[in-house]
C-alpha cells in the first residue's frame, strides 16, 4: 500500500511527464492550472494519466474545486 | 416536429412527444465504455410518471418550485419532466457551483423540492450554513447501499430519500400552466450579494424551440451529444426541449475527458454538438496534433483535399461533398455530424474556420440568459466567422445609442425574453426597458445584418468556458485583506477594447497609510484567490494611491472609481500579475 506522500510523488512525476516540464519545477502546493498555464479540459486528460497508472477510476467531479497536486493526491488516495 | 404553437406549455408538448414517438430512442447514457441507459420515448414516460405521482404525494403542486443539482445524466431529465407534467417551476442549478453558492440560491429561490447527486448532496451536508436550508423534501440520486441519508433537517423525516425509490403507482395528475406562467428560474451568475434568477415562462421556451429549429431541425435519428451542462440554457433547449419534441435522442456522457467525447462521435453517430469556445480549441488541439503525426506525404494531401474544400465550400457548406474528400476525418466524428454549435464566449475566427475547412461548420452564436437562449446564429449563408452570426426568426435586434462606427449597446425585444429577474424588481427595470432587453453587450449591425460583437459595457467578463462571472461576487473572498479599501474589476471594463480577448479580473488596492506592498500581502492574496474556483480568480492586482468614491452610505462608486483609474493608470504599466 502506498502512503500519500509515495502517491503525491508518483502524481507530480506524471504531471511533469504529460505537461513535458521539468518534475524539479513542480512542487506539491502548485496551483497546476496557473503553474502549468492548462484549462480544464487539459486537467481532465490528466486525470485519465492518473487512473490507468493507479488503476482506479476516478470521476470527473473528484477534480472539482482542486488545483493543487497535493489536495489531488489525496483524493486519489482515498480511492487505493 | 410537434407544431409547438399549439402548446401553452413544456409540459404539455412534451407529453405529447412521449406518446407520438414511444418506440424511438429519446436517451442514451454512458460512462467511459459503458452504456448506462438507453430509453425509448415510452420507457421514459414509465420512468417519469411514476416520480410525478410520488412528488404529488409529497405534496409537490403547481407552481412548486423544485431544484436540480445533477451532472448530465437521464435524471436530471427524468426529473425535469415530472416537474412539468405536474404543473412546477424547475430551478435547475449549474453543479459546478460551490457548496456554499448552491446553498445560496436554494436560498434564494425558494425551492421548496431539491434533486441532487448523491456526492453534491455529501458536499451541501458538509457546508457551513447546511442547517439552515429550507426544503421539504430532498431527492438524492445513486446513493451508495448503506449511505447515510440523515441531516436533511428540514424535512418531515429529517432525512433525504432515495431518487429511485420514489415512485408512486397511481397515474400523476397533469396540472396544464398558460404559457405566461414561469417555467423555470434559471440563475445567469451571480452568487454572492446579489443572485441573479431569471424568469422563464413557457411560451419563452416554447418559442426559443420554435426559432432554433426552424434553422437546424431535429428529426427522429438525430442525436444530439450533450456536454454543456443541462442547468444551463443552451443545452436546456438542445439538449432537452428541442430533441424531445421532434422525436430526436440526446447522449448523455458521465465523463467529460475529451477522449471518451472524441469516442463517443463515432461510437453514437452524433449529428450535433453544443460547446464553449474552450472544448473547441481543445478539440481543435487535438486534431491538429493528429495531422502533424501523419507521414509527410499523407500530411501533403490532407491539405491539398483541405484547400480544396476550402474553395467548393466558400458559399455555403456542401456537407456530402465535404464527406467524401475528408472522409477520415468526417469518420472520427462518427459519418453523421452535421453541425456544432458554439456560443457562451468569444471564439477566435481562425478555430471557426479551421473546422469550416474540414468540412464541419460551427455555428457561432450569441445569447444569455436572459433572452432565452440564443439570440443570432450563423446561418452558413454565407459563413461568417467574423461575426456571431444574424438574429434569429422572431429577434429583433437593434444597437441602443450607436458611435460612429455604428457600435453602441445590443438590445434585444422577443418572446423569448425572460419575464423577470426574481423578486428584483428594480433590476428587472433597469434590464427590461419597453420591452427591450438591455444586454450590456457592445455590438454593431454589419449591413447584411450579421451581429459582431465588441465587448462589454457591463463590468462583467465571460471565461473561455462560457461562465458569466461578475467582480462584485468575488470580493468576499478578499475580505478582511490587510488594505485600506479594494474592489475587483474587470480589466476591460477600466480600459475598454475593441475587442473580446484578454479578459481577466483585476484588483485595486489602496494601501494604508504610510504602508508598503509587503511580501506577507502578496502572500495572503494568493492564498485568498486560490480558494475560488480556477475560473474565477483574480488575474493581477493595481495598486492605487487615491482614496475610492464613496456614495452617503459608503458604497465605493465604482464606475467614479473605474473613471478615474482609467484616466491615471495605464493598464500595460499598472497591473501586476499573481
Amino acid at each position: 500500500m502506498r502512503t500519500t506522500e509515495q502517491t503525491l510523488e508518483e502524481v507530480l512525476k506524471l504531471a511533469a511527464t504529460h505537461f513535458k516540464v521539468a518534475r524539479e519545477q513542480l512542487t506539491p502546493g502548485d496551483d497546476f492550472f496557473q503553474k502549468l498555464g492548462i484549462d480544464s479540459m487539459q486537467a481532465l486528460e490528466l486525470l485519465t494519466r492518473l487512473e490507468n497508472h493507479f488503476g482506479i477510476e476516478l470521476p470527473d467531479y473528484e477534480m472539482q474545486g482542486v488545483s493543487d497536486f497535493r489536495t489531488l493526491a489525496e483524493r486519489i488516495q482515498s480511492r487505493l | 416536429m410537434l407544431d409547438l404553437r399549439q402548446y401553452a406549455s413544456l409540459g404539455g408538448a412534451l407529453r405529447d412527444a412521449l406518446e407520438r414517438w414511444p418506440n424511438e430512442t429519446c436517451l442514451i447514457e454512458a460512462d467511459r465504455e459503458r452504456e448506462n441507459c438507453r430509453l425509448t420515448y415510452r420507457q421514459f414516460r414509465e420512468a417519469a410518471l411514476p416520480l410525478a405521482r410520488a412528488l404529488q404525494e409529497m405534496g409537490f403542486a403547481q407552481g412548486s418550485r423544485v431544484a436540480i443539482i445533477m451532472t448530465n445524466q437521464s435524471k436530471w431529465l427524468i426529473s425535469a419532466y415530472a416537474v412539468f407534467y405536474g404543473g412546477g417551476v424547475l430551478v435547475p442549478l449549474d453543479y459546478k457551483l460551490t457548496p456554499r453558492e448552491h446553498l445560496q440560491l436554494l436560498a434564494h429561490s425558494e425551492a421548496r423540492f431539491l434533486m441532487v447527486e448523491y456526492h453534491l448532496w455529501r458536499a451541501l451536508t458538509q457546508t457551513v450554513g447546511f442547517q439552515h436550508l429550507r426544503v421539504e423534501e430532498v431527492l438524492v440520486t445513486e446513493a451508495p447501499p448503506g449511505a447515510d441519508l440523515t441531516g436533511a433537517h428540514s424535512t418531515s423525516s429529517g432525512q433525504a430519500r432515495r431518487w429511485e425509490e420514489c415512485r408512486a403507482s397511481r397515474e400523476p395528475d397533469f396540472v396544464p400552466r398558460d404559457r405566461t406562467d414561469p417555467a423555470a428560474i434559471v440563475y445567469s451568475s451571480g452568487t454572492g450579494g446579489q443572485p441573479k434568477g431569471c424568469v422563464l415562462t413557457h411560451e419563452n421556451y416554447l418559442e426559443q424551440c420554435m426559432a432554433l429549429t426552424s434553422l437546424y431541425p431535429f428529426w427522429p435519428g438525430v442525436r444530439y451529444l450533450s456536454i454543456l451542462p443541462t442547468n444551463h440554457a443552451i443545452d436546456f433547449m438542445v439538449g432537452f426541449i428541442g430533441p424531445f419534441t421532434c422525436g430526436a435522442a440526446v447522449v448523455h456522457l458521465r465523463t467529460l475527458r475529451p477522449e471518451y467525447v472524441r469516442d463517443a462521435f463515432s461510437r453514437y453517430k452524433i449529428t450535433y454538438m453544443s460547446l464553449v469556445p474552450m472544448v473547441l480549441k481543445n478539440l481543435e488541439r487535438g486534431l491538429r496534433a493528429r495531422f502533424a503525426e501523419l507521414p509527410w506525404h499523407r500530411r501533403f494531401i490532407l491539405n491539398r483535399l483541405i484547400a480544396l474544400n476550402r474553395r467548393l465550400t466558400r458559399k455555403r457548406p456542401r456537407l456530402a461533398l465535404s464527406r467524401l474528400l475528408l472522409r477520415g476525418v468526417h469518420q472520427a466524428f462518427g459519418g453523421e455530424l452535421r453541425a456544432l454549435f458554439v456560443g457562451g464566449a468569444f471564439t477566435e475566427p481562425a478555430t471557426l474556420q479551421f473546422f469550416y475547412d474540414l468540412g464541419i461548420p460551427v455555428s457561432n452564436g450569441y445569447g444569455l440568459t436572459e433572452a432565452g437562449t440564443a439570440v443570432t446564429l450563423d446561418d452558413f449563408n454565407p459563413f461568417r466567422p467574423d461575426t456571431v452570426g444574424k438574429p434569429l426568426p422572431g429577434m429583433e435586434v437593434r444597437i441602443i445609442a450607436p458611435d460612429a462606427d455604428g457600435i453602441g449597446e445590443v438590445a434585444v425585444r422577443s418572446k423569448t425574453v425572460m419575464s423577470h429577474y426574481l423578486d428584483q424588481p428594480e433590476l428587472t427595470a433597469e434590464t427590461i426597458v419597453d420591452g427591450w432587453l438591455q444586454t450590456g453587450d457592445l455590438g454593431r449591425l454589419d449591413p447584411t445584418g450579421h451581429l459582431q460583437l465588441f465587448g462589454r459595457k457591463k463590468n462583467m467578463i465571460v471565461t473561455a468556458g462560457g461562465k458569466n462571472i461578475y467582480p462584485e461576487d468575488i470580493e468576499t473572498v478578499f475580505e478582511g485583506l490587510a488594505v485600506k479599501e479594494f474592489c475587483v474589476f474587470a480589466a476591460n471594463y477600466l480600459w475598454p477594447q475593441r475587442g473580446r480577448v484578454r479578459e481577466q479580473l483585476v484588483l485595486v488596492l489602496r494601501l494604508e497609510a504610510g504602508k508598503k506592498f509587503t511580501d506577507a500581502l502578496r502572500a495572503d492574496l494568493v492564498a485568498r484567490n486560490r480558494r475560488l474556483l480556477d475560473f474565477k480568480r483574480v488575474g493581477g492586482y493595481v495598486i492605487w494611491e487615491r482614496d475610492f468614491p464613496r456614495t452617503a452610505s459608503l458604497k465605493i462608486k465604482r464606475n467614479l472609481l473605474a473613471e478615474e483609474i482609467r484616466d491615471r493608470l495605464d493598464r500595460a504599466d499598472a497591473v501586476v500579475p499573481l
